[in-house]
C-alpha cells in the first residue's frame, strides 16, 4: 500500500475552510508511450478521491487519466471550525489506495 | 455476454467486495460509496456529447472558468471553476479535443462551495468546458486554452 502520498493544507477564514491537497501519483492515462521502449505505459491513475469533514463526505472527485501527474485539488467548505478532522482518501484503477486525516488548525 | 457486460459485472463484483471490506472496518458509509461509482462509459467516451450522456447543458455566465490563455506545458494546466449558483450538485470538467474529453467530475457535498481548482492535461489547443449540474439543469461554460507543448506525451 502506498503511504505518505497525500499532503493537505487547510486555511480557515471565518467558518469557511480552504482545503488544498496534493497527491503523489503518476496519473498515467494509458496513451503515453515509453520513450525508450516505444511501448505504451499502462494506465495507472486515481479514479476516486473522497474528502470528508468529521466523517461526512463533503467532496467526491471522480478522475480520469487526464488529470495532471501529482494531482492538485483545492476547494472551499463552509461550516468548518478549529479541531474538525478532514480526511482525504484516494483509490486508483489498480486498486491501490491511501488515506490521510488531519485537523483544522487556524 | 458482451465484453461491456462482462466488464461491468467484474467491476461491480469487485466494487461490492471492496465496499464490504470498507464497511466492515467502519471506514466508509455504504450509501456514500454507492453514490459515486466510477462511470467508465462516460470517462471512456471519445467525444464531448457522449461524455455528458447526450446532455451538454446550456451556456451560462453564472459559471466561470479560470485558465491560462496560453499554457506552455499541456501536462499541467491549472483550471478553476467558479459558480454563483447555489445548490450545485456536481461539476464536470472536460477538455474538448483530448482523446477522452471527460477529465474530472466533482460531486459536492454539504457546505462545499462551487469553487474548485485542479490541474489538467491537454493534448493540444482546445476548449476547456465546465458543466455545472443544479437540480435537473445543466449549465456550462467553455474557454479556449492554447497549448504550445502537448501533455499526452508520445
Amino acid at each position: 500500500m502506498a503511504s505518505n502520498t497525500i499532503k493537505i493544507r487547510i486555511q480557515l477564514n471565518g467558518d469557511v475552510a480552504t482545503i488544498k491537497a496534493l497527491i503523489n501519483h503518476p496519473m498515467e492515462n494509458g496513451l503515453r508511450k515509453d520513450q525508450k521502449t516505444g511501448e505504451l505505459v499502462p494506465a495507472h491513475f486515481i479514479e476516486e478521491v473522497v474528502c470528508s469533514l468529521n466523517g461526512t463526505t463533503i467532496l467526491t472527485a471522480l478522475w480520469s487519466g487526464s488529470v495532471s501527474k501529482n494531482p492538485y485539488l483545492a476547494f472551499n467548505v463552509q461550516g468548518a471550525k478549529i479541531g474538525d478532522s478532514v480526511t482525504l482518501t484516494w483509490k486508483d484503477n489498480t486498486g491501490d489506495s491511501d488515506s490521510f486525516t488531519t485537523k483544522v488548525a487556524s | 455476454m458482451t465484453t461491456a457486460n462482462r466488464r461491468n459485472f467484474l467491476r461491480n463484483t469487485l466494487a461490492t467486495t471492496l465496499v464490504g471490506i470498507a464497511t466492515g472496518s467502519g471506514l466508509l458509509n455504504p450509501r456514500e460509496v454507492l453514490a459515486a461509482t466510477w462511470p467508465a462509459d462516460l470517462f471512456d467516451a471519445k467525444d464531448v456529447h457522449t461524455a455528458l450522456s447526450g446532455n451538454e447543458g446550456s451556456a451560462s455566465n453564472e459559471v466561470s472558468l479560470k485558465t491560462p490563455d496560453i499554457a506552455e506545458n499541456g501536462a499541467v494546466v491549472p483550471v478553476t471553476v467558479e459558480s454563483t449558483l447555489t445548490n450545485v450538485e456536481s461539476i464536470s470538467l472536460l477538455v474538448k479535443d483530448n482523446p477522452r474529453p471527460l477529465s474530472a467530475v466533482f460531486i459536492l457535498g454539504p457546505g462545499v462551495q462551487p469553487n474548485i481548482s485542479t490541474r489538467l492535461k491537454m493534448s493540444k489547443t482546445s476548449n476547456v468546458i465546465a458543466v455545472v449540474k443544479v437540480g435537473d439543469k445543466r449549465l456550462s461554460t467553455a474557454k479556449e486554452v492554447k497549448v504550445t507543448i502537448g501533455g499526452c506525451g508520445g
